[in-house]
């Protein structure tokens, strides 16, 4: 009794709208890439050719790969209406902890997996304390990640006794600061892509894969958009929400990795500084809402990228270190709203 | 409050202090009212009854300036006013006490009573004139009530007087309460008519709105009577027995013309489902029912009847205290919606925005929520299977929308209905709850969902369905149970029932004196 003659017809409408879409997207992408060719000349004649200078744009590329990579696992937590305080203090846990793990161990190669295990299981485990009271007690996310942050900077501290342990293997180092794709890296005239760039690339892929195209990215949505709707679909509501909080502090495992490597050392300071703020601002600039349900991981790693641009440029332009804080946050504020009369105007059409 | 006597002209005791003549709303698709005349008098208590959708709420909200009319007066004292807003209405003294409170939990009960209004000495509030003022309103009232502790932390009954003493610490001269008994003991609702009592000796007119029909009886002096958005009957109570009330209630029209019923199952068909002494702790008490493949089982009954409750429980969302449920003879044990879902259970919530639908996803999105792994492999969405699927849905259910990729706020209350339907279609359910399945829903598309619900019938599927509206419940059930309080206290089967004796049921009216 199914008219499938309609039904072909609705699927190509289906279609078409989709293809629209992405067209449309598409063409906003484009006016966007050209915009920012434009506004990418003026700053760089405005720096003498400093700005896109090869090894200039690598050095944004390595200096944003933590905070988007800490921000990549935000984005998850974010769009089920959660937050992640505690990413900041768990890279300095899990970095001391990897520092040590180096330290202790005979062989460097199994020291170098024995590290990764236990930065990325600590930092997973984390997740799990995070989550746990906000799924089964019903606690806000901001406090049992603002216990977290503070649990893992004194844990840190308690480790190490305040201070830093050196690492001292070429293996971890490599994730850090190694090159790769020397091939490249002669066309461009660098030393290569390091490493740390390829991973945060990787990670971004990967989310916006899960985020998109598979069960799980489109719980993580619905639950953003309406947890009770979602749960009387029988999405296992607990159990994806406490995930993002895994996935965010398996994240912040991974940064610290990177962090650590570069820096050859667990610093018990680390991850103290603009991390955590920097890593919600790159998901708000990039389009997710903190009430849940939209947003995407190409999104927070353009935020990501406007952030390091703007603090590289600001660098560049020998603009003083209090006064980029103010144009940081004037800048934060005005993508957000920009982004808001975008919607109302759309919305309205 | 409240020198009733205060600037106000002295008014005849005949004529409405608050009269309102002619008025008319309409919504797009629904005449909510229509031409309706009513009034108040100071110093008495006026019913007002009639069932969803009669217009009663409407009017509430009209006098309340939550809405304006289209047409119509209104008149206090004699003087023509416009009502443009709550401060205007507050302004006019008329004060509405809804079922949700409008109480702020962590502020104390004098804080409640005059809030916006705090007595002040310079810029600071006079605490000590607070408690005076308010402790002054609930001794006239007499009620004990202890005045500094949290609204929180008091039972429903008391956050009732609360409300009370806030409109009568702004001087209301007429107080309308929608369903005041509905969350009260008996015990409480005495004390309700105490208070009910003293505030007309303080010659303040109360506008009672309830279902429930002894309570009228007892404490109305004059009821009205609303039926689809018109005025039927006004007269003093004593005029009125329960039957003749509940006679000027229902007789609606059938204005949906509802679709032929599927034959009745046979008597030796194994039922689909078997609900044995079901309870839920205060809310339902040892329900017994089955359900054969193929029937409309009809849930009559009024609001806070459990007719919610046990469909929830039903579907897996609420824990029952004691009872059996079967599912095609094998013993259901429900963890959560996912072992409902995983049976073959759906429910299509009363709340389509609230529970049914995502509405920032797109339709297509929403359809495959329930069942993506119907196009998944290895978690991996294949997305032309997913549209193939909904489109063809889509075009079964007549689903009127630009393109499934629309979110689903933009679609109309009948289209998002469909959604939720289509939902539960995607991967056939053996047994489908409706929870009010066509609330806020035109009449066109109505009558599109009353057919997808036979054709489901006519295939096998079994359907429960709750319903505030009588005509739906008789047009719709092939057999129909209603509820009152929890428990169930009646049967019948299709074409026994009359709406007079469902609604007597409902409501516990004892029998008319006919």
């Amino acid at each position: 009794m199914v008219d499938e003659a309609r039904a072909v017809e609705v699927q190509a409408a289906a279609e078409a709208a989709d293809k629209r879409k992405r067209f449309i997207a598409g063409l906003r992408a484009a006016g966007i890439v050209v915009g920012l060719i434009v506004l990418f000349g003026i700053l760089n004649a405005v720096t003498h050719g400093d700005f896109l200078a090869p090894n200039n744009v690598l050095n944004i590329l390595r200096q944003i790969a933590v905070i988007a990579v800490l921000a990549a696992g935000q984005t998850f937590v974010i769009i089920t209406a959660g937050i992640d305080l505690s990413v900041g203090s768990l890279i300095a846990l899990t970095g001391v902890l990897m520092a040590g793990m180096l330290a202790g161990a005979s062989n460097p190669v199994a020291g170098v997996f024995l590290a990764i295990a236990v930065g990325l299981g600590v930092g997973g485990a984390a997740g799990v304390v995070n989550g746990f009271p906000v799924v089964k007690f019903n606690l806000p996310p901001f406090i049992t990640t603002l216990a977290m942050l503070d649990i893992a900077r004194g844990l840190a501290f308690l480790y190490t006794g305040g201070r830093p342990i050196e690492i001292d293997n070429t293996i971890f180092d490599f994730v850090g600061s190694g090159f790769l794709l020397p091939g490249l890296g002669r066309m461009l005239k660098i030393p290569g892509i390091p490493t740390s760039v390829l991973i945060m690339l990787a990670v971004i892929v990967v989310g916006q894969f899960v985020l998109t195209q598979t069960r799980f990215g489109r719980y993580v949505y619905a639950i953003g958009g309406n947890e009770e709707a979602a749960r009387l679909s029988g999405i296992n509501v607990a159990g994806v929400k406490l995930s993002v909080y895994v996935i965010s502090g398996a994240l912040a495992g991974l940064a610290s990795l990177m962090l650590a490597a570069r820096l050859s050392s667990g610093i018990p300071q680390s991850g103290g500084g603009d991390e955590l703020l920097n890593s919600i601002a790159a998901v708000v600039v990039g389009g997710t809402s903190l009430m849940g349900g939209r947003g995407s991981m190409t999104g927070t790693f353009v935020g990501a990228l406007l952030i390091g641009m703007l603090y590289n440029l600001m660098n560049l332009l020998n603009v003083q270190s209090y006064a980029q804080d103010v144009v940081l946050g004037a800048v934060i504020l005005a993508a957000v709203l920009l982004d808001e009369l975008r919607r109302r105007y759309l919305a309205s059409r | 409050m409240a020198d009733v006597e205060g600037p106000v002209a002295p008014v005849p005791q005949e004529s409405g202090y608050l009269e309102v003549r002619g008025i008319s709303k309409s919504y797009p698709g629904v005449r909510a009212l229509n031409d309706v005349d009513f009034d108040v008098r100071l110093g008495e208590v006026h019913a007002l009854v009639g069932e969803n959708g009669a217009g009663k709420s409407t009017l509430v909200k009209i006098l309340a300036g939550a809405e304006r009319p289209d047409a119509g007066t209104i008149s206090i004292a004699g003087n023509r006013v416009a009502i443009a807003s709550p401060a205007q209405s507050e302004a006019l003294g008329i004060a509405v006490i809804y079922q949700e409170f409008n109480l702020v939990g962590e502020l104390t009960v004098a804080e409640n009573v005059l809030l916006g209004r705090e007595p002040t000495r310079g810029i600071a509030i006079d605490w000590r004139a607070m408690r005076a003022r308010v402790a002054a309103i609930f001794a006239r009232l007499g009620v004990t009530m202890p005045i500094q502790a949290p609204v929180k932390t008091l039972s429903v009954a008391q956050q009732q007087m609360v409300e009370i003493a806030k409109a009568l610490s702004v001087d209301a001269r007429i107080i309308f309460m929608d369903e005041p008994s509905a969350a009260l003991t008996t015990n409480e609702v005495e004390r309700l008519f105490t208070v009910i009592r003293a505030l007309k000796q303080a010659r303040v007119g109360i506008v009672y709105i309830s279902h429930r029909l002894e309570e009228i009886s007892e404490i109305a002096d004059r009821i009205t009577v609303f039926r689809d958005g018109r005025h039927i009957q006004t007269g003093s109570a004593s005029e009125f027995s329960e039957g003749d009330i509940v006679r000027l209630m229902v007789g609606r029209t059938l204005e949906a013309h509802f679709p032929t019923l599927p034959a009745p199952a046979a008597a030796t068909a194994a039922p689909l489902l078997s609900v044995q002494h079901l309870s839920l702790a205060g809310r339902i008490e040892n329900v017994s029912f089955d359900v054969m493949p193929g029937e409309i089982v009809g849930l009559a009954g009024l609001v806070g009847a459990g007719r919610t409750s046990l469909l929830r429980a039903i579907c897996g969302l609420e824990r029952a205290a004691s009872g059996s449920l079967a599912l095609e003879g094998s013993n259901l044990r429900l963890r959560g919606p996912h072992d409902a879902i995983a049976a073959g259970l759906a429910l299509v919530t009363d709340d389509r925005k609230g529970q049914g639908l995502i509405l920032g996803m797109t339709v297509r999105e929403n359809v495959t929520l329930a069942h993506l792994e119907l196009f998944s492999h290895g978690g991996h969405i294949n997305r032309a299977q997913e549209t193939a699927a909904v489109a063809k849905l889509a075009v079964e259910l007549n689903i009127r929308m630009p393109s499934i990729e629309q979110v689903a706020r933009a679609l109309s209350g009948g289209n998002q209905q469909k959604v939720v339907l289509a939902k539960w279609l995607l991967e056939k359910s053996k047994l489908i709850c409706f929870d009010e399945p066509t609330r806020g829903i035109d009449v066109g598309a109505k009558h599109e969902i009353y057919e997808i619900m036979v054709a489901l019938a006519a295939s096998g599927t079994g359907i429960i369905m709750a319903s505030s509206e009588l005509p739906e419940i008789l047009g719709m059930s092939t057999r129909i149970i209603v509820m009152r309080e929890g428990r169930v206290v009646g049967r019948f089967h299709a074409g026994e029932a009359t709406q007079e004796h469902v609604m007597a049921l409902a409501t516990g009216a004892r029998p008319a004196a006919a």
